[in-house]
C-alpha cells in the first residue's frame, strides 16, 4: 500500500483511540495536578509517555516521594507489557524495514496502538502506526492538560462514563479475532476470569493475590495465560504474518479484519 | 529528587522498554512455542487489563458490568472501535441516572 495513503488511513482510525485517551487522561491530569505538574508539563509528559498505569504509577511516585529506585522497578513492572508487545511486534516488521523505522514504530506502541498496527494483516506499514500515533498522542495530552486545567469542574457521572471509553476500545479490539479463532475466545474468557479471581473486586479476594498491584497481576497473567494456551493450542503459520515474498499478500486495507 | 527527575526517569524507563526488543529481536523467531506464544500476548494482556478494571472505572460496578457486556455484544457483531466505545460510555452514563 501507498505509504501517503497508510498515514491518512492511520490518522482515521486514531481518532477513536484518540478521543478515548482524551477522556481518560483527563482523569489522570487530574492526579497530575495533585502531584504539582502545571498544563504544560502535564502535556509533555503524557506525550513522551503514552502510559495509562505508567504514568499513573510515576505521578504517585512523586506524590510519595519514592526513591529513584523505587520509580525505576515500579516504571519497569507496570509497563513491563510494552516488552511483550514489542516483542510480537518485532516478527511483524519486512526484513527491509530499517532499524530506525523499527525503533520509532516501538516507541509508538502503546495498548490501543499495538491492537490497531497487528490487527492489520500482513507486515507492519511504519506510516500507519506514525498516522495513529499523530492525532492520539496530542489527544493523550491535551487530555492531560485539561485534566490538570479543569480539575474538578466536570460532574463527576460524566468522568464515570468516560472512564470507560478506554475499555471500549480494548473489547472492540479483542472481540473479532475470539469470534473467528476458538483458542483465543477460550484465553479472553479464561483471562477474564483469573483476572477476575486475582483482583481486590473478587467476591472472595485471595490473601496475598488480591494485594499484587495491577500491572504486575498483567504481567502475571499474561505470560501463564499466553504459555498455557501456547502449549495447547500452537497456531500454525497462517495466522502470524504472511511470511514469504510479503508485498503481494497485504490485503487493500484490511478493512475486513477490523470490521 | 524533584518532580522533573522523576518525570525523566519514568519516560526513559519507558522508552527503553519499548524499544529494546525491536533491536535487540530481528530475525524471525522459528520455534513454534514462542511463536504461538506472542501471537496470543495482545488479546491475553488486554483481556487482562479490561476485566475487572472496568468495574473498577465506574462509581457503580454494576454500571460498569453491563456496559463490558454490551460492549462485547456490539464488538460481536462486528461494530468497530469508535461504535463500541460509544456505546459502553452511553450504558454508564444512562444506568448511573438510576444505580
Amino acid at each position: 500500500m501507498n505509504k501517503k495513503q497508510a498515514f491518512l488511513n492511520g490518522l482515521r482510525d486514531g481518532i477513536p483511540i484518540g478521543l478515548g485517551y482524551y477522556a481518560v487522561a483527563f482523569s489522570l491530569g487530574i492526579i497530575a495536578r495533585k502531584a504539582g505538574l502545571n498544563a504544560v508539563e502535564g502535556f509533555f509528559n503524557s506525550v513522551l509517555s503514552r502510559a495509562s498505569a505508567g504514568e499513573y504509577a510515576g505521578l504517585t511516585m512523586i506524590l510519595t516521594h519514592a526513591t529513584f529506585i523505587e520509580t525505576f522497578l515500579v516504571s519497569f513492572i507496570t509497563n513491563a507489557r510494552y516488552m511483550l508487545m514489542t516483542t510480537a511486534l518485532s516478527q511483524r516488521f519486512s526484513p527491509e524495514t530499517s532499524v530506525l523505522k523499527r525503533i520509532a514504530v516501538a516507541f509508538c506502541m502503546t495498548d490501543e496502538i499495538f491492537g490497531a498496527t497487528i490487527a492489520r494483516p500482513g507486515y507492519v506499514i511504519p506510516q500507519y502506526t506514525y498516522g495513529l500515533t499523530a492525532i492520539a498522542a496530542p489527544l493523550w495530552g491535551l487530555g492531560t492538560a485539561s485534566g490538570i486545567i479543569a480539575g474538578g469542574i466536570m460532574p463527576a457521572r460524566a468522568v464515570s462514563a468516560l472512564s470507560v471509553a478506554l475499555y471500549g476500545m480494548f473489547i472492540a479490539i479483542i472481540i473479532p479475532p475470539a469470534r473467528r479463532e476458538r483458542p483465543v475466545l477460550i484465553c479472553v474468557i479464561v483471562s477474564f476470569l483469573l483476572s477476575y479471581l486475582c483482583s481486590e473486586s473478587c467476591v472472595i479476594p485471595i490473601p496475598y493475590v488480591s494485594n499484587i498491584s495491577t500491572g504486575t497481576r498483567t504481567i502475571i497473567l499474561t505470560v501463564l495465560i499466553s504459555a498455557a494456551a501456547a502449549l495447547i493450542a500452537p497456531c500454525e503459520d497462517k495466522n502470524d504474518t504472511d511470511g514469504g515474498s510479503g508485498s503481494d499478500a497485504v490485503k487493500p486495507d484490511g478493512t475486513e479484519v477490523r470490521a | 529528587m524533584n518532580k522533573y527527575l522523576y518525570m525523566i526517569t519514568v519516560i526513559i524507563t519507558i522508552a527503553l522498554i519499548r524499544i529494546l526488543p525491536v533491536t535487540l529481536i530481528r530475525k524471525k523467531i522459528d520455534n513454534k512455542f514462542i511463536r504461538s506464544f506472542l501471537y496470543y500476548v495482545p488479546y491475553v494482556t488486554l483481556a487482562v487489563m479490561t476485566f475487572p478494571a472496568i468495574m473498577e472505572a465506574t462509581s457503580s460496578p454494576l454500571a460498569g458490568a453491563i456496559a463490558l457486556v454490551c460492549g462485547i455484544v456490539a464488538a460481536w457483531l462486528g461494530l468497530g472501535l469508535f461504535p463500541v466505545s460509544v456505546i459502553c460510555c452511553l450504558v454508564v452514563f444512562v444506568l448511573e441516572i438510576f444505580l
